[in-house]
């Protein structure tokens, strides 16, 4: 079967997630669905505009956050979107070992980014700032907790991927799925340049 | 080994249906669980009827009526016309496109059992403390105050169905747009393919708006959010816009496949090609395209503002524009063509009418002062039935028809076909033309009885009396299956005589692989191309060779099993203790299974050259 | 444009070939990473030198946008031969997504 043969670079084709049509098949569907989280996400984010001046007795967003934290998380998640490119530069150069260093140092990225994401809830928890204390709370962590629940289930998904391939390397079995994994990678990251624009950045502006 | 020759017991018939990747076998179960819940829907809406027959009537309580009106109209949407619609769409898309299966077939499974579990989910609700009682609108004021678990199951009921239909959206993408066979490019394709293109985007763009607002509902109801509490900053009519961002793209959902399903039909029994077909195509984009325009409509009397509601009342009117250069085509098919009055072609003819009353009427109601009138009375019940029924109830029953012997490899007895027609079709119109009038005359929608002597008492008797002849025809309808699948004729590839499309060039049920070799496409209704050129079969694109099948699997039943459970859990997480604990084993199921098929290889199999030859030695036998 | 499939029947020349074109993808790839660090450094100045809200509020999101346009099309290939189809959805979502947003910022409070 042909996602079987032994490849070398020479063999390995230019674009080995599209060389099968099952990687064909993958590709497409993938730019699908982001057009359907596109929507997804822009229905959450309408709302947590049309919500976000409904703090009640709570904190306001200028109040709460911390221009210093969000930048930093800004800066590793867009820096791991780079990472991930370096990836897939490696595959496409069919360099297995080079991707995984990678595919690596993007997921260390991400889980940075979870566990300031995490730090920075457990602050507001504790200025009473709740996903029950007023519209306000249930619009911003409906957000910013979808977009970070998709950041865990990329990092469960490329580890998994890593995991799974490590003894293998590249063949065009699993060339779509890395590729697949870091679209959705850098997907994320474009909801979050909205995030912290619009959530973030118009938050403290007031 | 060739399936033609395998025999199987009760058991692994039931085994291979739950496991099968396979879109024919999928849409059979489609069928069947979409026609179980049109059963079930019938009896809902006869319920109503029969509460609505005389005045001041209490056949049900007022409580027990807001139940069956909600599950009535729930079921119906998504329960019973959209998975009939897949069915069809399962069974002939990928033979129209030469291609041996969905560009997914794993995932098509995933969709279907998704699509199950969300339904018994939601009919659960009738044995654990009430259905749904807030309309199949559930709007949130109502909603979010609705006591009792019967909310919670429609919402999570349908987001977990809703997750199967937006899969399957996607699938059905793909497939159209990677796996045509060679020779067919976007303007060869059939319009029932096309449609099903068009109304798969409008899934995949509208089905995200549902899933946030279930979400948003679930929360509030379930997790103490705050987001249609006005006392806590929310805003109730959030719900309303997220609903019909998606609700009006779904009916258009429901209706583009309908309209697909006639442009098959009208040609094939008219013996002459589709008129127009580019502007039938492009009409269908463009209904698709404007039907995201409109969704506020269904809001003209929330308050939105004059301009608000002038723009929303333009763009609606707009969409009648294509609707009727269809219409139109459909005529200029039927005119000047060999006529043959089959089933089929008598719910098409029916259709055009009805469907053309069902249209005008909504662009009436498209008239926002008007609507100030029309809303929330029986006349726009009466103007949705008319397109729904007339247009998409129609259809499933045409094409039901028209491809149950591709599907089953046996004709539908032909008279009691008619019979269903003709008494569905008085049924229909007894029922539904008279509330326009009722409406008019100032009856509400979603009402549990009327007092006498209101000028209503005649006007609902007569549309009670209809629902009887519409149960009739749909019994006729159950004795037509149960009497063919006993002992009906084998047909072969081509039963109706005059198929144009590439689904009858191949035998009739088809293959497990359905192309021996992937056919070359040389124009529109590459069928009737090669017919008339002498070809008794299709040329081929691609020499023989083994074909490559995907293998069945146990684990979308799993994945559904465990969001389901899933369900049940955080249903009751507010009651009892082991609610979350429940909710969260449900997802560790459903994510494990997910987890534990990307793990494993899954090549598939081949089935080899020389049983291809071997197969078809077979068929000629 | 920008493939990196190249002609010749020899695979040696085809792999130096390919392997120079990715070389000058990545090259464009990190010059985007500067880019969009840029941008991302205007925006949060902007904040954190509080600027006028009226002022602030369309330009971030209008840097916002940039940022995505390069996202999109440096580091997600989308201006790569092959991608018309998934451009076309994906515009058609953030077309559906707009619609979405615009109503939600107008006709629910007012």
């Amino acid at each position: 079967m042909e996602t079987e043969q032994k490849l070398t670079a020479e063999t390995f084709p230019a674009s080995p997630e599209k060389a099968t049509l099952e990687g064909k098949n993958k590709f497409t569907g993938f730019w699908l669905f982001l057009g359907g989280e596109t929507v997804l996400f822009a229905s959450l984010f309408a709302t947590y505009l049309a919500l976000r001046n409904s703090t009640m007795s709570g904190p306001k967003p200028e109040e709460l956050f911390d221009i210093k934290l969000v930048f930093a998380a800004t800066m590793i998640l867009l820096t791991s979107s780079l990472t991930s490119v370096y990836a897939m530069y490696h595959m496409k150069n069919f360099e297995f070992k080079k991707m995984q260093l990678w595919l690596g140092v993007t997921w260390l990225l991400g889980l940075a980014f979870l566990g300031l994401e995490i730090y920075e809830f457990r602050h507001y928890v504790h200025e009473g700032h709740t996903f029950t204390s007023s519209a306000f709370g249930s619009s911003f962590y409906a957000l910013v907790g979808t977009h970070g629940a998709h950041v865990t289930f990329g990092l469960l998904w490329i580890g998994s991927l890593m995991i799974r391939n490590a003894k293998r390397g590249l063949n065009l079995y699993n060339a779509p799925k890395y590729y697949v994994a870091s679209l959705y990678w850098h997907f994320i990251d474009v909801v979050w340049v909205f995030i912290f624009t619009v959530v973030y950045l118009m938050g403290m502006v007031g | 080994m060739s399936t033609l020759s395998q025999k199987k017991g009760v058991g692994g018939t039931i085994w291979d249906f739950m496991t099968t990747v396979d879109h024919k076998k999928i849409a059979i179960l489609y069928l069947i669980a979409g026609g179980i819940f049109f059963l079930v829907g019938g009896v809902e809406a006869l319920f109503i009827r029969i509460q609505l027959a005389i005045p001041s009537n209490d056949f049900v309580s007022a409580g027990t009526y807001n139940e069956i009106l909600t599950m009535h109209g729930t079921t119906m949407i998504f329960l019973a016309a959209m998975p009939l619609l897949f069915a069809m769409m399962n069974a002939v898309v990928p033979l129209q496109i030469g291609a041996r299966d969905v560009a997914f077939p794993f995932l098509n499974l995933l969709g279907f059992w998704l699509f199950a579990f969300g339904g018994l989910f939601l009919n659960l609700s009738w044995f654990l403390g009430g259905a749904p009682d807030a309309g199949w609108t559930s709007y949130a004021s109502l909603s979010i105050a609705s006591p009792g678990h019967g909310i919670d199951f429609y919402a999570i009921g349908l987001q977990i169905s809703g997750a199967g239909t937006l899969i399957s959206g996607i699938n059905f993408l793909v497939t159209i747009i990677n796996m045509r066979a060679p020779g067919m490019t976007y303007m060869r394709m059939p319009l029932f393919t096309w449609t099903t293109f068009v109304a798969s985007a409008l899934i995949l763009f509208a089905f995200p708006a549902l899933t946030v607002g279930l979400f948003l509902m679930i929360f509030d109801r379930l997790f103490g959010g705050n987001f249609f509490d006005a006392t806590m900053g929310g805003n109730t009519i959030i719900w309303e816009h997220l609903f019909w961002i998606f609700g009006h793209p779904e009916v258009y959902i429901l209706i583009l496949p309908a309209f697909g399903v006639f442009s098959e039909i009208l040609p094939t029994f008219s013996r002459k090609r589709l008129f127009g077909y580019s502007s039938m195509v492009f009409a269908t984009v463009l209904i698709g395209f404007l039907g995201f325009m409109v969704w506020a409509h269904h809001m003209f009397t929330t308050g939105l503002g004059p301009i608000a509601n002038a723009i929303f009342a333009v763009a609606t009117m707009a969409i009648a524009v294509p609707t009727g250069i269809k219409i139109f085509n459909w005529l200029f098919t039927l005119w000047g063509g060999s006529i043959e009055f089959t089933s089929p072609m008598l719910y098409a003819v029916a259709f055009i009418p009805s469907f053309v009353i069902g249209g005008v009427t909504g662009v009436m109601a498209a008239v926002a002062p008007a609507d100030y009138q029309f809303q929330d009375s029986y006349f726009i019940v009466a103007h949705f039935h008319y397109v729904i029924v007339g247009g998409v109830v129609y259809a499933i029953l045409a094409g039901v028809t028209y491809w149950w012997p591709k599907m089953f490899g046996k004709m539908l007895d032909e008279k009691l076909s008619k019979a269903t027609f003709w008494l569905f079709l008085i049924g229909f119109h007894l029922t539904f033309f008279i509330q326009h009038f009722l409406g008019l005359m100032g009856m509400p929608r979603r009402v549990w009885t009327f007092l006498p002597n209101q000028g209503l008492d005649l006007g609902n008797a007569i549309s009670s009396s209809g629902a009887a002849f519409m149960a009739v025809a749909t019994l006729i309808l159950l004795v037509n299956i149960i009497k063919t699948t006993a002992k009906g004729q084998k047909v072969g590839g081509d039963p109706w005589g005059d198929g144009r499309t590439l689904e009858w060039a191949i035998s009739s049920p088809p293959p497990e692989y359905n192309f021996k070799q992937t056919p070359l496409v040389r124009g529109l209704d590459a069928y009737w191309i090669e017919k008339m050129a002498g070809n008794k079969e299709m040329t081929p694109a691609e020499p023989l060779g083994d074909i490559h099948m995907p293998n069945s699997s146990f684990i979308p039943f799993m994945i559904s099993l465990g969001m389901f459970i899933a369900g049940i859990g955080f249903l009751y997480r507010n009651d009892h203790a082991w609610g979350d604990i429940v909710g969260i084993i449900g997802m560790v199921v459903m994510f494990l299974s997910m987890f534990f098929r990307s793990w494993i290889d899954d090549h598939g199999f081949h089935i080899h050259k020389e049983d291809l030859v071997d197969d078809d030695k077979e068929a000629k036998m | 444009m920008t493939t990196n499939q190249s002609n010749s029947d020899n695979p040696r020349l085809n792999l130096d070939y390919r392997k120079k074109r990715n070389a000058e993808d990545m090259k464009m790839q990190v010059i985007s990473f500067a880019m969009m660090l840029f941008l991302t450094l205007i925006a949060f100045f902007a904040v954190y030198q509080e600027f006028s809200g009226w002022y602030i509020m369309p330009v971030i999101v209008l840097l916002a946008v940039v940022q995505v346009i390069f996202q999109l099309y440096y580091f997600m290939h989308m201006n790569h031969k092959g991608h018309t189809i998934p451009a076309f959805f994906l515009y058609s979502g953030v077309l559906v997504a707009l619609l979405t947003i615009l109503a939600f910022v107008t006709i629910i409070w007012w």
